[in-house]
């Protein structure tokens, strides 16, 4: 009896694991002719951040292309070791002819596999690697949103103060801060973001702290660079306003939640897919901006007037048209001292390399 | 701001977060006092954190959403017990599985849930309630007398906990079985019913940790929302000595440790690291100050880990 409860049991968990842990996006055809599309996630759809805006993105690649036979399959919280190849490996195994690797630390995994498998097409997430056949890198503007939703927060403030709570002290997030900071300075010359470092992308519990502490401190506005809503949550039970990132939260903080930078990676998605159903497809790396649709700032709430969202229309036209560059000279940095010449701009690999924050910012980088 | 400001909200948020950390220490405490190990905490916890939140949410009502909490902690902690006390499987081993279990759990059936957030009304009744003239008290008022409900009830529990730990015969049969359970079973103990109802108590205490964040902490879900704060409080558990009334202590020394570092950020030049470290260090610390002082009070229940055979006596 005991022995057929065990067993039982077992089956019971292992069943369980199976759907939780290795689900696959979709029952496709098993070497059928239509193409198959596989992505490796780092974390879960469910962190509702980063994860969550690729999987939107292949949930808008497959009713886009659904027509064209196009099929996709997922594995979910790849760890960025030599794991990732056997997931990549797998995918390939399953009958992919096309991988998105969606996470950094994959690189080097995705470059080693693209030497292997000459036929197929990967494409790496925000890495600096490439080749000239089958392997490319893609990423996108995102300093645009940003600069776009400072404007939001600057002309939202009432006290002049807005916290940020920022993950890593990587380009990516300083850079992100420093676009941020320089919308709000656009428009409210006098306003400063005080940035708190919480040392990880995803810990709610963190996230919110940090948050009630800038609160605390006399921040009326949060913005964040984060996986987590925790902070527009933190924004809401103090009475404040909240800019997200990645997704839409105003189910999680309906009285707070203004907007957010919102990543679209289906439109990527779509178009390098369909021109590799077309025949057209070269290996080119991809930075794409608020022109080619990549990033956008997501839709603004009814907590932001009228007035505001006039103003952040009217720049992201410039923005749209090429008129305006976020990062134009004159930039000072914190010191005072002219980082970026008038008439100058940052290039991608000045950008790669920020280590620096505009002037405006209260927040230290170790 | 002035200092008594900034210590005010550190203190207050240090008992926010260290609410959590206390529940899931308790119910670790309860576990480990009737002489099992059980890893799977941070399982417990997201296992009450996905059920009670989809009860809270599908109801509106917080209460359902924290006894449904308290039950999948507790069906988590059935697991566990059956493979421990029934099938005699090693402890290490079924905790880590039941974390690995619980975390598979809670994203697969939080999947549909995921950026849904909880009505206002829900919301509203953990809002932070003012006790009369105790809340007056300076510094200390707001930190832990202005909160909400489960704040109160972490205080209640760790009492009741220690009562029964102390003072109760129940309390001192249940802890003979951690520390000789051939000797409580000599003495007519049935050891296998009480640690199966320990055990238990321990996953609903466990289920309200998880529920806690998931219904107050962040009252709209996401995946992993307990983010490692079951680990910590199995460190707390060494930490505290297996007390609960150091627990309560313990649990809010650690909640200040998390957000001490957010506060300095501007003033001194700490990298947060250092305060993500600190807990762990702490706990190493006590470890070492157990093992030199050989005290009978501050040590692991003796029996601790071990399977029992009524057949090996």
């Amino acid at each position: 009896m005991k022995r057929l409860l065990a067993l039982m049991l077992a089956v019971v968990m292992i069943t369980a694991a199976v759907l939780t842990g290795c689900g696959s996006g979709s029952a496709a055809p098993a070497g059928g002719e239509g193409l198959k599309v596989g992505f490796i996630y780092i974390g879960t759809p469910g962190d509702v951040g980063y994860t969550f805006a690729h999987d939107q993105g292949r949930i808008y690649l497959e009713e886009q292309l659904k027509d064209k036979g196009v099929t996709t399959a997922k594995v979910e919280s790849v760890p960025e070791t030599a794991d990732s190849e056997k997931a990549i490996k797998n995918l390939i195994d399953q009958g992919c002819k096309v991988i998105f690797a969606t996470s950094f630390g994959y690189m080097d995994f995705v470059e080693k596999v693209a030497k292997e498998y000459p036929d197929v097409k990967f494409f790496h997430c925000s890495g600096n690697k490439s080749n000239e056949t089958n392997f490319v890198n893609y990423f996108g503007k995102i300093e645009q949103a940003r600069y776009l939703t400072g404007i939001v927060a600057g002309l939202k403030t009432k006290s002049g103060k807005i916290g940020y709570v920022a993950a890593m002290q990587i380009p990516e997030v300083i850079r992100g801060i420093d676009a941020f900071t320089l919308g709000v300075r656009s428009v409210n010359p006098t306003a400063v973001v005080n940035v708190k470092w919480t040392n990880t992308w995803y810990d709610p519990q963190l996230e919110k702290s940090a948050a009630e502490a800038l609160l605390n401190e006399g921040n009326d506005v949060i913005a964040q660079h984060q996986d987590s809503t925790a902070p527009q949550i933190a924004a809401q039970e103090k009475g404040a306003f909240a800019i997200g990132y990645n997704s839409d939260s105003s189910k999680a903080a309906p009285k707070a939640y203004l907007t957010a930078p919102v990543w679209n990676w289906g439109v990527y998605y779509v178009d390098q897919v369909q021109k590799i159903l077309d025949g057209s497809w070269k290996a080119e790396n991809y930075l794409g901006g608020m022109h080619e649709g990549v990033v956008d700032i997501g839709p603004m709430t009814d907590l932001v007037d009228a007035d505001i969202k006039a103003k952040v229309e009217e720049v992201k036209a410039k923005i749209l048209d090429g008129s305006l560059d976020v990062f134009a000279g004159p930039v000072k940095d914190q010191t005072g001292a002219v980082k970026i010449a008038e008439g100058a701009t940052m290039t991608v690999e000045e950008q790669q390399a920020c280590k620096w924050f505009v002037e405006g910012v209260n927040g230290k980088i170790d | 701001m002035t200092f008594i400001n900034i210590l005010t909200f550190i203190l207050t948020g240090a008992v926010t977060a260290g609410t959590p950390l206390l529940f899931a220490t308790l119910g670790e405490i309860i576990t480990e006092k009737v002489g099992q190990l059980n890893l799977g905490v941070e399982g417990m916890m997201l296992m009450g954190a996905v059920i009670g939140f989809s009860a809270a949410l599908s109801t509106g009502n917080p209460v359902l959403g924290i006894l449904a909490g308290m039950i999948a902690g507790a069906c988590g902690a059935l697991i566990f017990a059956f493979l421990t006390i029934t099938l005699r499987a090693n402890q290490i081993v079924s905790g880590l599985s039941l974390t690995i279990f619980g975390t598979g759990f809670s994203s697969f059936v939080g999947q549909k849930m995921v950026g849904q957030g909880l009505a206002d009304s829900v919301r509203n009744s953990f809002a932070p309630i003012k006790l009369p003239l105790l809340g007056d008290i300076p510094v200390l008022g707001p930190a832990l007398f202005n909160q909400n409900v489960l704040v109160y009830a972490g205080y209640v529990v760790a009492v009741i906990l220690a009562i029964y730990l102390y003072k109760t015969r129940l309390g001192l049969n249940m802890r003979m079985v951690g520390e000789n359970p051939g000797a409580a079973d000599t003495a007519g103990i049935n050891v296998a019913l009480y640690k199966y109802v320990h055990i238990l108590i321990g996953g609903m205490l466990c289920g309200i940790a998880g529920a806690y964040m998931s219904m107050i902490t962040v009252p709209s879900w996401q995946d992993g929302v307990t983010g490692g704060r079951g680990w910590i409080a199995v460190a707390l558990v060494i930490f505290v000595t297996w007390n609960p009334y150091k627990a309560m202590l313990g649990s809010y020394f650690f909640g200040a440790l998390s957000i001490l570092g957010l506060y300095l950020q501007g003033y001194v030049h700490i990298p947060q690291s250092i305060f993500d470290m600190l807990p762990y260090f702490a706990t190493i610390i006590v470890l070492i100050m157990i093992s030199l002082k050989k005290s009978k009070e501050n040590n692991p229940p003796k029996a601790l880990g071990e399977p029992y055979f009524r057949e090996d006596r």
